[in-house]
Formats: structure tokens, sequence, C-alpha cells
């Protein structure tokens, strides 16, 4: 790739894709008022790949990835998912073309049992019109299937979450954003307040999302995961997608680089 | 695991005065399905859950044992004091005294458990009551009176519901606006007269019933069923749990928490509604009166019932005992010939040391 400056917005593609793309941004802006949070966003995002959005604070990183989650619409360009152009009106209709967000608060509920927040707002319901009522039982069996599916290590899925430690807690929201058929899921800062111990674990578990062959869209600021975890890096600058490379390719001085402009794609 | 099964024995020591009638209602917790799950292999519950010793060492597990256990205490204190206290007459009577206040506490313990409070419920249940009244002063048919003051409960709590919910101001300032509303409108549609209500049907509904279980008994019976079905085995109950354990969580998997606080308020009035009904039966009126200490007792059971305040942890039955153990209280008060100027004194300072015990839950 060679640098013919910051003028060209569309960074090259990976010279090395061993997916489909599932997700494509092109031209991507959105404004608040008139500040341009995004300007111009290409990239990709491939099945079967774990795909890390690196850039400082404030970079677009994660008005970039609400966008796609649903959270903002944006003002101009054009987002596709498995070929088919999206346009989500919130959060809900992201959920349902199969994009499921592991938060960084990780929006789990303390005091519910850890199947009560895997099925959370997906709860599995018997008997007929108004008088359906909860069944328990398949969300309970639903929910081991889905820890055990993923190797979590979680003591009980019957155990309410207050219970839980903190690695716990990311592998059930991971759980919970696996499950359901999800194509791609977007996790936010996974392992910023987890040990070492826990962060490899999670790590583990992102793998197995990315073998499973689900794309996996991370966003980070701990360059040594992203250079461990990632197949392909995506850097942003000032609402720019400034570049992407094959991780495989480069190496954490040239993203380093790149983050801070010392370097262009 | 935070509870280690080391202390256990040490503090297990401490707690064991309360020991055979605590494990008689552990084992009743535990058929809850919120702590726990019935079907549930037993090898994988070793693990999730602490030892009954551990259980019995923390004080969590005694604040929602309050009710049940204050109430088998007072039981026993006031049999022995007083050896009528037990008496076929005295049951029942206590029992219907429990019944209004138990629907009260049911409806109550739905928006204690969103993290909200229901200052309006004894208001509520005033002006339904009158409603009442005033429909059957108007010579309607006491069907047609019952569904006046159910409407009029349910409508008083959607307003609420809907201002707190859609409008989002406080709980607190909109319900205890509420209250001033719900009493001032009592008085302003029935003039500030009681209205006698002299009707078959009523008089049944207040002296009647099934053995030895009158009719407002089970009214409540099956109010609190109701309601322990829907807030264990619906979807909403779900909702309303996760919208007052983490309101964030709730919004992230798409659960409307304006919906359901709208709903638990709605629900609230309700039940408002229905104890207007069984107050008419009571009393054989409808008076606008102020009833204030359905107010505290309502929010007390709820308290006593281990519903934690901040919501996000409810349950039907621990507000059952606690109006239970309420109405206990002063009926034994007043067997024993204590000044009724105490019973105020002495609901409140049990409900301040109900709070106490729900600081330790977790």
């Amino acid at each position: 790739m060679s640098s013919t400056a910051t003028a060209d917005p569309r960074p090259l593609g990976p010279p090395d894709p061993s997916g489909e793309v599932l997700l494509s941004a092109r031209g991507v802006s959105l404004s608040f008022g008139s500040v341009r949070a995004l300007k111009d966003v290409d990239l990709d995002l491939r099945a079967g790949e774990i795909t890390a959005i690196v850039g400082d604070n404030g970079a677009g990183k994660s008005t970039f990835v609400k966008c796609v989650s649903g959270v903002y619409r944006p003002d101009a360009g054009a987002m596709t998912l498995g070929g088919e152009s999206i346009a989500f009106a919130d959060p809900q209709e992201a959920r349902r073309a199969g994009i499921e967000t592991v938060h960084q608060s990780l929006a789990l509920v303390e005091d519910l049992a850890v199947w009560q927040n895997l099925y959370l707002n997906r709860e599995l319901t018997k008997g007929v019109g108004p008088l359906r009522v909860l069944d328990r039982r398949a969300m309970k069996s639903g929910a081991r299937d889905m820890v055990s599916g993923l190797s979590v290590n979680v003591p009980s899925t019957t155990a309410r979450v207050r219970r839980l430690s903190g690695g716990q807690r990311q592998a059930v929201a991971i759980c919970r954003a696996a499950g359901f058929s999800s194509r791609l899921v977007i996790m936010d800062e996974p392992t910023a307040a987890l040990g070492v111990q826990e962060t490899e674990r999670v790590e583990a578990l992102i793998r197995r999302l990315r073998d499973d062959g689900r794309a996996v869209l991370l966003v980070s600021h701990n360059f040594a995961q992203v250079m461990r975890l990632s197949d392909q890096v995506w850097v942003m600058r000032s609402g720019r997608c400034a570049a992407g490379r094959r991780t495989a390719e480069t190496t954490g001085e040239e993203i380093v680089a790149l983050i801070t402009g010392a370097q262009s794609s | 695991m935070t509870s280690g099964t080391g202390g256990a024995a040490v503090r297990t020591a401490t707690s064991a005065e309360g020991g055979a009638p605590a494990q008689q209602h552990r084992a009743r917790r535990q058929e809850d399905p919120v702590t726990t799950t019935a079907g549930e292999s037993t090898s994988t519950t070793g693990t999730a859950r602490p030892g009954w010793r551990d259980r019995l060492a923390d004080p969590g597990t005694w604040a929602e044992l309050a009710a049940p256990v204050g109430l088998v205490v007072l039981v026993v204190l006031f049999q022995v004091l007083d050896p009528t206290f037990l008496t076929l007459g005295n049951v029942e009577a206590m029992l219907a005294a429990a019944a209004i206040l138990v629907v009260l506490a049911t409806g109550q313990t739905f928006t204690v458990a969103t993290g909200g409070i229901d200052l309006a419920v004894a208001s509520t249940m005033t002006f339904s009551a009158v409603m009442f009244g005033v429909v059957f002063g108007a010579g309607a048919p006491v069907a047609a009176c019952i569904a006046v003051a159910l409407v009029s409960g349910l409508l008083f709590g959607l307003v609420q519901g809907l201002i707190i919910g859609y409008g989002r101001i406080t709980d607190f300032i909109v319900t205890i606006g509420g209250l001033s509303i719900a009493s001032g409108l009592a008085l302003v549609v029935s003039d500030g007269q009681p209205q006698t209500v002299i009707s078959g049907f009523m008089l049944r509904l207040s002296t009647g019933g099934v053995g030895v279980i009158g009719y407002p008994v089970l009214v409540a019976l099956v109010v609190a069923a109701l309601a322990h079905v829907l807030l264990f085995h619906t979807r909403f109950g779900t909702h309303v749990l996760a919208a007052g354990g983490s309101p964030e969580a709730a919004t992230a998997t798409g659960i409307s928490t304006r919906r359901v606080k709208t709903a638990v308020y709605t629900l609230s009035g309700t039940c408002a509604g229905i104890a207007g009904v069984l107050l008419v039966a009571r009393i054989g009126a409808a008076e606008p009166a102020a009833n204030t200490q359905f107010l505290l007792n309502a929010v007390a059971s709820v308290v006593l019932g281990g519903v934690a305040l901040m919501g996000g942890r409810a349950n039907i039955a621990g507000p059952l005992f606690g109006a239970l153990l309420l109405t206990a209280l002063t009926n034994g008060l007043t067997l024993l010939g204590v000044s009724q100027f105490f019973q105020p004194v002495a609901v409140g300072s049990v409900v301040v040391l109900a709070a106490f015990l729900s600081r330790y839950q977790r």
C-alpha cells in the first residue's frame, strides 16, 4: 500500500480475505450539529473474522459502531449486511437482522438468573393468546445449551448474575450476543475491566465466535489484544477511516503511527 | 463466589436461636421460582448456591424472611400473653382485616419492584370507594358500581403511570400529588358526605365465605396468586424485574421501561380499586375518609416482605406475610389493651427495623 496521502478516502481492501464480506460501509457520514463525527467511512467486515477498529478517543469508533448497531442513523452513505441494504431505525431492528452488541456495561440484570438474562426480552412462552406463560424449562435447557456450546465457564445457569465474577459476566453477555443466530457480534472494550486470566478466557471465547463463522467487530484500546485477536484492523482518525491492514501484515508500531497520523495510509 | 464456607460454622452459632422456623421458611423460599428453580439437576445447584448454613448466617436471608419469621414470633408471643388471640373468631377477624391490606400491598409490590413507589394507593382506594357510592346512590346495580370502582382505580393509576413513564417525572412527586388529587376528588365527588351502601351482595361479600375463609380473604388470595403468576411466569413480570434491577440493561435489550412503569402504576391503581370495593363491603358505606394508615401499612408490608426498595427484586408471598404481620400486631396490641395511640408507633418501628434488615440484602 503506497502512501497516497489522506486525500484518498478509500482505503485498500484486505489483500488476503478469508471470509465473505458480511457488512460493508461506503461513505458513511454523520454530523452532530456542526461536529462531523464520521466523514465518508468505508470499511468491510468479513464473516469468520475478527475485525478490530482502533483509534484515539474521539476518532469516531464508537459513533461508527452505533451506526452499525442501529443507535444512530448515518446522514449519508450506505451500509449492506450480507448484500442487502440496511438502515436500522433502532437497535431492535439491528438485533433482528442478526447484529448483536456486547455493551461495555454488559447490560445484565444482576438480580436475575443467568438464564433469565440470556433470554431477556426474548423469553420463550407457552400457552395461547393472552394466557401465555413463560416456558421456564425450555429457557433453562436452552441456556445450558448456549453456555455449554461455547464452553463458557459459568457455575450454573440458574445462578444470579450478582454471584458471578467479572469474567463470568462478560462470558454471559457474549453468550447472549452469540445466541439467537446472530451474524455479527460487536464488542466494545470486552476485557477492559478484567484480570489476566479472565481476559484470556474471554479472548478464547471471542475466537470461538469467529471459528463458528460469525463476524466479530472489536473496539479496543489494547493494542496487544488487537494484534493477538484480530484478522483485520481498521484505523480511524478524526472521523475518517484512515487505513486498513491485515493484522498479519502489520506491526503495533505501524498501527500506532497510523492512529497518531505520523504515518498515513 | 463471594460467600466462602470458611466463616459459616462460626456465624451459624450466632443465628442458631431462630433455627427451626427459619429452616421451614427457607424451604418455602427455596420453592420460590426467583431464588431457585424446580426441576434443576442438583449437581449444578451445589456450586451455584451457598449452603443453608451460609444462608442462615447471611443477614440478607433474614431480611427476606422478616415477615414470615416475625409473624410466627408475634403469633406465639400474643398467644402466650393472651390465649384468646388464636381463637377462631379472632383469626377470622384478623384475616378479614388483612384482606384489604394484602390487595394494596400486592399492587404496591409491582411499583416498588420497578424502583418506584405509589404513595397514592390509599387515596386511590378511597376515590374508588366513593365512586362506588356515587353510582350506587344514583340507583345503579351493584355490578355496575363494582365495575365503576375498578375502572376508577385503573384509570387513576394509568394517568399516574403515563406521567411517570412518559412524562419522566419522579414517581415520588407524581404519586404524592396523586395522593392529594385522589383524596380531593373523593371529597368533590361525594360532596364530603358518606353514602350508605345497603346491598345483599355487598353484605354477603363482607360476612360470607367458604368455611372460615371469608370472601374478602378469598379475593385477596386470588389477587395475590394472580400477581405471583404475573410476576414470575409472564414476560411482563420478567420485564418489571429487569426494568427495576437495571433500567439500562432493560433498555439495551429493547424493553420499554416507560411502558413497564405505566403498567405497574395501572396495576397498583386497579388493586386500589379492588381494595375500594372490599372497603365499601367492610364498612357498609362509601366514605371520603383519608385512610392514611392504609398507605403506611401497604408500603410497610412490601418492605417487610423483603422487596428491595431499589427495585429489581420482589416476591408476592413476602408482602402477603407482611400485611398479616402488621394486622396481627395491631390486633394483638388491641387485645392486650395497649392504647390505640401506640399502634402507629409500633407499626412505624417494625417498618424501620425491616428497612434496616433490608440493607443487608444482596
